[in-house]
């Protein structure tokens, strides 16, 4: 929508906008992060902001299951108020902003690709203190009140995530004995079910800010709903976002204890290791069809692209994860 | 018909020039794309070598877990396979079950992605 030119002159307004009619955008730039929506870096007159908004200057939700850039920007400001380490909402764009759906944020410094998080010296200390970190953090999520949370959030427990994922998987047509199997396990093993919280939905390296002194930001909300305290907890330990750290099952860096100890400190609960290992094998299934997904976006014609091609072939990097979480249960 | 090439020989040629000359001259997005387009030739390259071996193996074994007739195609067999697991007939405990799901996995995986975390873990 509209040309190069209009887009900085509707960057430039609204750069006035959030910090007054005297400040000049300086320089803007996209950030390679963020698949699914657009970040931009804005600066100028000694004021620094991120601009999230939807691919292209659209305003819908990329899928069912994300909430869409208002309903992030409300949740954003109340998991602020409950003290979750968030960037300040600085902005909800409006139609006469012309820039599509999204938002304008404080900047928050700091690194969130995972390699570096996971092996570079400069971040060794908040490594130790990081499952610590995201134990205090996700209590303080769950702690949100569902009443100011935004009407877009869906429920979802765990076995309406195993129905939902199941359908999508069964529409491809494609079968796979080991989600056959785990689809089955899971369903005949279902945890009894804990008091709805709000769930973050896509807490892992990838989506949280770290600097030197650990977790500076909780990221990328879009995914948020209501349901299971112990999904979020599990999301974090699927073995796909250890990034190849599989001996810290905490996203790489940390042990489970730390994280459950400092959580469950919080928010007065007794979550046991034990009662994480159900919710870790649905992640492990989601992923793996979140991928078959994926790979359908190259099948069915709508990317041509390699890199949707390929991550067909990651598929079976959950089917082996999924392998041995069930050795592991009938050891 | 001739294969000098061979088809892997050209699969590596084409990773060749990928590795050597192109992705050195590309930037971001471009160059983070070639990088995925010379894993997905490693992938062809392995599978190009080990699927028809491990894929005899796999139809063997489903042969004997479902009691199937010998020259049973292995996509009949595994279709026949997720139905039975689907339907409850076969489970976790069913013996044997486990065990071909975890070669025919580890197999793939050996062709798919042989660095990722989670096949180390399945092998010790």
């Amino acid at each position: 929508m509209g040309s190069k030119s209009d887009f900085e002159n509707s960057l430039r307004t609204l750069f006035t906008r959030v910090f007054g009619e005297t400040c000049n955008l300086e320089s803007f730039r996209r950030l390679s992060g963020g698949a699914s929506q657009e970040t931009w870096a804005l600066s100028g007159d000694n004021h620094a902001a991120i601009l999230r908004r939807a691919p292209g200057g659209t305003s819908k939700a990329r899928s069912s299951a994300a909430i869409g850039l208002p309903a992030e920007a409300k949740l954003i400001s109340a998991a602020n108020k409950t003290g979750v380490p968030v960037p300040d909402i600085l902005y909800v764009l409006s139609d006469e902003d012309g820039l599509g759906d999204g938002f304008v944020m404080s900047l928050v410094e700091g690194e969130t690709i995972a390699r570096p998080i996971l092996r570079n010296d400069e971040f060794a200390s908040a490594r130790r203190i990081l499952a610590g970190q995201c134990g205090t953090a996700l209590a303080d999520i769950h702690a949100i009140s569902l009443d100011s949370a935004p009407s877009e959030l869906q429920r979802s427990d765990g076995l309406a995530q195993i129905s939902q994922y199941e359908d999508i998987y069964r529409s491809f047509d494609a079968p796979r004995p080991v989600f056959e199997l785990a689809l089955q396990w899971l369903k005949a093993n279902a945890p009894a079910p804990t008091p709805s919280v709000l769930v973050h939905g896509d807490f892992r390296l990838g989506n949280l800010m770290i600097d030197e002194s650990g977790l500076a930001a909780v990221l990328d909300w879009e995914l948020a709903h209501i349901g299971d305290a112990r999904e979020d907890i599990a999301w974090l330990c699927v073995n796909s976002w250890r990034f190849g750290q599989t001996e810290n099952r905490v996203g790489g860096f940390g042990q489970l204890e730390d994280l459950l100890e400092a959580y469950n400190t919080r928010a007065g609960t007794d979550i046991s290791p034990g009662d994480i290992d159900w919710w870790e094998m649905l992640g492990s299934l989601k992923w793996g069809v979140m991928c078959m997904i994926m790979y359908e976006a190259f099948r069915s014609g709508g990317d041509a692209s390699v890199e949707r091609a390929a991550i067909g072939r990651r598929v079976s990097e959950t089917e082996i994860d999924l392998i041995n979480l069930l050795e592991a249960a009938h050891a | 018909m001739h294969d000098q090439p061979s088809v892997s020989e050209l699969v590596q040629a084409v990773k060749n020039f990928i590795d050597e000359t192109a992705a050195p001259n590309l930037e971001g997005h471009a160059a983070f794309h070639a990088r995925v387009a010379s894993n997905a030739l490693a992938t062809v390259l392995r599978d190009l070598e080990q699927r028809p071996a491990r894929e005899t193996e796999e139809a063997a074994r489903l042969i004997a877990l479902l009691s199937a007739p010998e020259d049973s195609e292995l996509e009949t067999l595994n279709r026949n396979l997720s139905e039975q697991i689907q339907a409850g007939t076969l489970t976790a405990e069913t013996p044997g079950l486990l065990a071909h799901l975890k070669a025919t996995t580890i197999a793939q995986v050996e062709i798919d992605q042989p660095r990722y975390s989670g096949l180390k873990t399945a092998k010790t």
